[in-house]
Parts: C-alpha cells; sequence; structure tokens
C-alpha cells in the first residue's frame, strides 16, 4: 500500500504538513495526492473511532449470519445491495464457509436489532436463515485498542 | 602503637582509575527528569518498540520447556550457526560457528571483553567523539588510554582517516568506530571507511566496529569495515539484538573476529560472565528468523519520524545534519547563547521536554542536544511544537 495511504489510515486528521516532512513532499503534493484518491473513490471517508462503552447511550450491536440463495444474474450482488439500503446494516460482507452474509447491524436495544432481523431482514425473498449474535464488549475496534493497560514505563533518560 | 583499623581507615578502599572517573553526564539529568511528571522525553536510548511477539513468545515457551540451563561458553552452536549465516548475507563477512563468534550480555561485555584483551596498560585506543558515553570511561578501565578524535557538526560529523592519522603514535593499539552513530546519526562513506581500512593496516591497528545500529541505516546500505579487503583478520566485529529487534532488555549481543581474538574474549568472559542468559539466546534464535520483516518494519517507521523532525528543526532554523541512521538527531543550539546543560535544564523546567545535553556525549558535544526519536509520533510532535515555543521566546530575549 502506498505510504501516504498507510499514515491516513493510522491517522486521518494528520496535517498535510507533517506528512510532507514525514514523506518528503511539499504540503500541495499530499493535498493533492489525497483528492486524487478521494476522486477515485480509494478513500471513501473519515471517521473517529469512538469507544461506546464508556458512553451512556442506548446502543446494541449484532453480528448476524446469512444464508441466501443466490440469484441467476448477478449473485450475491442484488441481495446483497438490497441489505446494505437499511441504515441499521453498518458493515456488510460476503464470506466463504457456511453462511454466505456477514453482517453488523446496530440498533437501541436487542428488541429494536430483533424487530429488523424478524420483519426486514428474514422476510426479504432470497434470505434462507438468519442467525444473530450479540456483542457484549468491544477490546478493540479498526485496530485501536478500547482500553488502556498499565503500560510497562521505560527510564525516561538512557545513554 | 599503630592501630591497624585506623591504618585502613585512612587508606581509600576504592580504586584510584574507579574513582578519578567523573560519574555519566546524564546521570544527574536523568535523577531530576525521573521525578517531573508528564515530561515527553526524547532523552531516551532504546526503541519504544516492544520487541516482537514471536521473539517474546519463543523465549516464554523456553521457559516452559525447562530451558533454564548455562549454555556453552562462546553460547548455544545453533545460534552461533544462525548468527554466521546472517552476517553472511547481511555484512557480507563469513565467520566460523566453531570459533570465531562468541555470544555476550549485550553488546556492551562484548566491547569490554575486545578491550581487556587487547590492553596492555597503557596502550592507546582511538575513538571518535561525540560518542556513546561508555566508550572512554571502558577503555580507562581496562587500563587503556582513551585518545579521542573529535568530529564537528560543520563537517557533518564526518570522520576522515586524516583525522584519525592525526592522533596515531607507537602506542595506539586499535581504532573503536561506531557508525551510525549514537549521538549525531552519522554514516561513514565507504571512501572514509577504506581510508581507515589501510590506516589500520599500515599501523596494524585492530578495529572494533560497534555495529549495533547497522540495520537502522536509511539511506544506502551499511558497509562494515570487517568486510573490507584484508580487513576480516584486524576487525573485532561486533553487532547485537537491542537496536534493531528492540530487545533492549534482553541483553544480547555477540562478537566476531579471527580465532584467537574470539578465544581471547572467551577465556575472560569464560571466567567472569560464564555465558550470556540461555532464554535470551533463544529469544535471539527466533529473531533471526523473521529478521529481515521485523526490522524493515520498524526501520520504515524511524525513517518517517527522522524526516519529520529533522524537517521541522530545519522549518524553525535550527541546524541539524540530517541522521543518515540510529534513531538520533543532534540539532545545533549555538545561536541561543546557553551552554547545552542550560538549554536541557530549561527546555525542561519551561515546557516539560527531556533531552540531552551533546556534552554527555564528549566535550565537542558543547553547543549540541541530542534528541531521540524512538517515541510515538505523537508525542515527537507535541515535543516539537513545545520546542518551538521555547526556541522562539530565547530568540527574543
Amino acid at each position: 500500500m502506498d505510504e501516504l495511504l498507510k499514515l491516513l489510515k493510522q491517522n486521518a486528521l494528520e496535517t498535510p504538513e507533517n506528512l510532507a516532512r514525514m514523506l518528503g513532499l511539499t504540503p500541495d503534493e499530499i493535498r493533492g495526492r489525497i483528492a486524487e484518491y478521494e476522486k477515485r473513490g480509494v478513500i471513501r471517508g473519515y471517521q473517529a473511532v469512538v469507544n461506546h462503552d464508556q458512553l451512556d447511550i442506548d446502543l446494541v450491536t449484532a453480528v448476524i449470519e446469512v444464508k441466501v440463495s443466490p440469484e441467476r444474474e448477478g449473485g450475491f450482488n442484488h441481495i446483497a445491495d438490497r441489505i446494505s439500503k437499511f441504515p441499521e446494516v453498518q458493515s456488510l460482507y460476503l464470506m466463504s464457509g457456511a453462511f454466505d452474509l456477514l453482517l453488523f447491524v446496530s440498533g437501541k436495544d436487542l428488541k429494536d436489532v430483533a424487530l429488523f432481523v424478524a420483519e426486514k431482514l428474514a422476510t426479504l425473498p432470497g434470505v434462507l436463515s438468519t442467525s444473530t449474535h450479540f456483542m457484549l464488549k468491544t477490546y478493540k475496534d479498526h485496530g485501536v485498542l478500547m482500553e488502556s493497560h498499565d503500560e510497562y514505563e521505560r527510564l525516561k533518560v538512557s545513554p | 602503637m599503630t592501630n591497624m583499623n585506623d591504618l585502613k581507615s585512612a587508606r581509600n578502599p576504592v580504586a584510584r582509575h574507579v574513582r578519578d572517573m567523573p560519574p555519566s553526564g546524564i546521570r544527574d539529568f536523568f535523577e531530576i527528569v525521573s521525578t517531573m511528571k508528564d515530561v515527553i522525553s526524547l532523552g531516551i536510548g532504546e526503541p519504544d518498540f516492544v520487541t516482537p511477539w514471536h521473539i517474546r513468545e519463543a523465549a516464554i515457551y523456553s521457559l516452559e520447556r525447562g530451558i533454564t540451563s548455562y549454555t556453552s561458553n562462546l553460547g548455544l552452536l545453533k545460534l552461533r550457526q544462525a548468527l554466521a549465516a546472517y552476517v553472511d548475507r547481511v555484512f557480507h563477512v563469513r565467520y566460523k560457528p566453531e570459533n570465531e563468534i562468541l555470544i555476550t550480555v549485550g553488546v556492551s561485555e562484548a566491547l569490554d571483553l575486545a578491550l581487556r584483551a587487547i590492553i596492555e596498560p597503557g596502550d592507546e585506543i582511538l575513538y571518535h567523539e561525540p560518542c556513546y558515553v561508555s566508550y572512554s570511561p571502558i577503555i580507562t578501565f581496562a587500563h587503556g588510554i582513551p585518545v579521542r578524535v573529535e568530529t564537528r557538526a560543520e563537517d557533518g560529523f564526518r570522520l576522515t582517516p586524516a583525522m584519525m592519522a592525526e592522533r596515531i603514535t607507537p602506542r595506539t593499539r586499535a581504532l573503536l568506530l561506531n557508525f551510525p552513530n549514537n549521538p549525531t546519526g552519522a554514516g561513514l562513506s565507504r571512501e572514509d571507511l577504506l581510508g581507515i581500512a589501510d590506516l589500520a593496516q599500515q599501523h596494524d591497528l585492530i578495529v572494533i566496529a560497534d555495529d549495533i545500529y547497522a540495520e537502522l541505516t536509511y539511506d544506502g546500505v551499511h558497509t562494515s569495515i570487517a568486510s573490507l579487503p584484508g580487513m576480516k583478520q584486524r576487525t573485532i566485529f561486533l553487532h547485537g539484538f537491542s537496536k534493531s529487534w528492540a530487545m533492549t532488555g534482553f541483553r544480547l549481543g555477540y562478537a566476531c573476529a579471527p580465532p584467537d581474538l574470539v578465544g581471547a574474549m572467551m577465556k575472560i568472559h569464560q571466567y567472569t560472565m560464564l555465558c550470556a542468559p540461555i532464554t535470551s539466546q533463544e529469544a535471539a534464535l527466533e529473531a533471526l528468523k523473521r529478521a529481515d520483516e521485523d526490522i524493515a518494519a520498524m526501520r520504515e517507521e524511524y525513517r518517517r519520524r527522522r524526516n519529520l523532525i529533522a524537517a521541522t528543526f530545519h522549518d524553525l532554523g535550527i541546524p541539524c545534519v540530517t541522521p543518515q541512521g540510529a534513531f538520533y538527531v543532534f540539532p545545533d543550539i549555538r545561536q541561543f547563547g546557553l551552554s547545552s546543560r542550560d538549554f536541557a535544564y530549561k527546555l525542561l523546567d519551561e515546557e516539560k521536554v527531556a533531552v540531552v545535553p551533546g556534552t554527555a556525549f564528549g566535550p565537542c558535544g558543547e553547543g549540541f542536544v541530542r534528541c531521540s526519536y524512538a517515541t510515538a509520533m505523537a508525542d515527537i510532535k507535541e515535543a516539537l511544537l513545545r520546542i518551538e515555543r521555547f526556541t522562539r521566546r530565547l530568540a527574543k530575549t
């Protein structure tokens, strides 16, 4: 992967000035390359990684395995497109193995998610079965640890 | 009547050459920094990475299997074999695992052994400054005479054969080289390396090459003096796992040299250290298995940090030689009219950023401070902002 993308994936808020210094380019070159990535759709957005467990809000997330029957034309794409239109669906992947689609779905409580599965997801033509797993705690998300452990500290000055 | 106790107490129990040795220049600074809270430290001479997990896991597994004994004095044969292959591949020098490689407790022990093995009292050892804090003291402890060659910022801290030649006398026994260099980050060009090799051959000198930072070379490839024609037989090549594999606490290094020199070093090692810790040797064996990937990942991160820190000093108008290797920059702070020590103490006091006064690395480090970039990028950026604020204030007064 391009070094600029690697750095942006680590920290999208890094300034073009600092990125330029790290990569030996000018800030304008950095801005140009980011704009190009955005235009091509390589970079599709920027988001904060939030530890929801620290917030006093009603939010549950479930991971749902879905078996579907692929269509003669378009395979899994048509049904996947349709499912991904629901705002409850945060992420959607086509998988190998015992099921076909893996969904990350969020709602305000268990009932909310259960209703979505029962009323909207399971009733879609082509959906054969669903299996819902609720998330209890997030330890790591997007490569970021959600809790900082006591880190061993190095000597503050050493030769 | 003379009281025996009085006689005894009248005599200083500490040997003169130890008594006369000044304490390390960073010791008192360390004491102050360690009592302060919320300090961002650019004063750390070890990687901020944790040893790669597969290496730690190998150490744990060796303990699970009950591998807790002594090893051969030279170190585990399988580790020496793996090192022979690594040194051949990376540094292009062939050493026999049976009698040309000695595993030691860090490069520090290897260097001490090398000096003790070759120095007769009064022999002179040439070394270049600014340099690692231990060189001069351990030459003295080995009853040698440290002779320094000063490199200058104006020349990019370049060490030339001519500078060394000037200080050679009939008592000169060895040259001690450390490139990439701590604290300046300077490298040595092939041309200068060839010149110094010539010098060693002309004057029949041993070269002790502390190549601990070799893999952390950012522009081009490191050449070890041991690989030059005719040099293997007079070089003691020192290398270890601390820097490139982030294994400082494992304390594992090694020396490669012709059999008579390794034999001499081994004699001292077997009577003093006996062997390097077996857990560390097992870990090192694993480290060599995936050396290139582990090192490349860390080197790329260091390179980006070097670029950021050197470019920022440049933008701030603080002259700074772009380091070719290791993880230090050595900016020139003479324009602010403070000594290295005062600059470092004032920066610590006013902005809570720790840098090491250049004088800790020899008198010619006056006017410079060492900033280590073996620190998380976020801390480096914050430290640079604070240094900018601090130096702007200094410039106004």
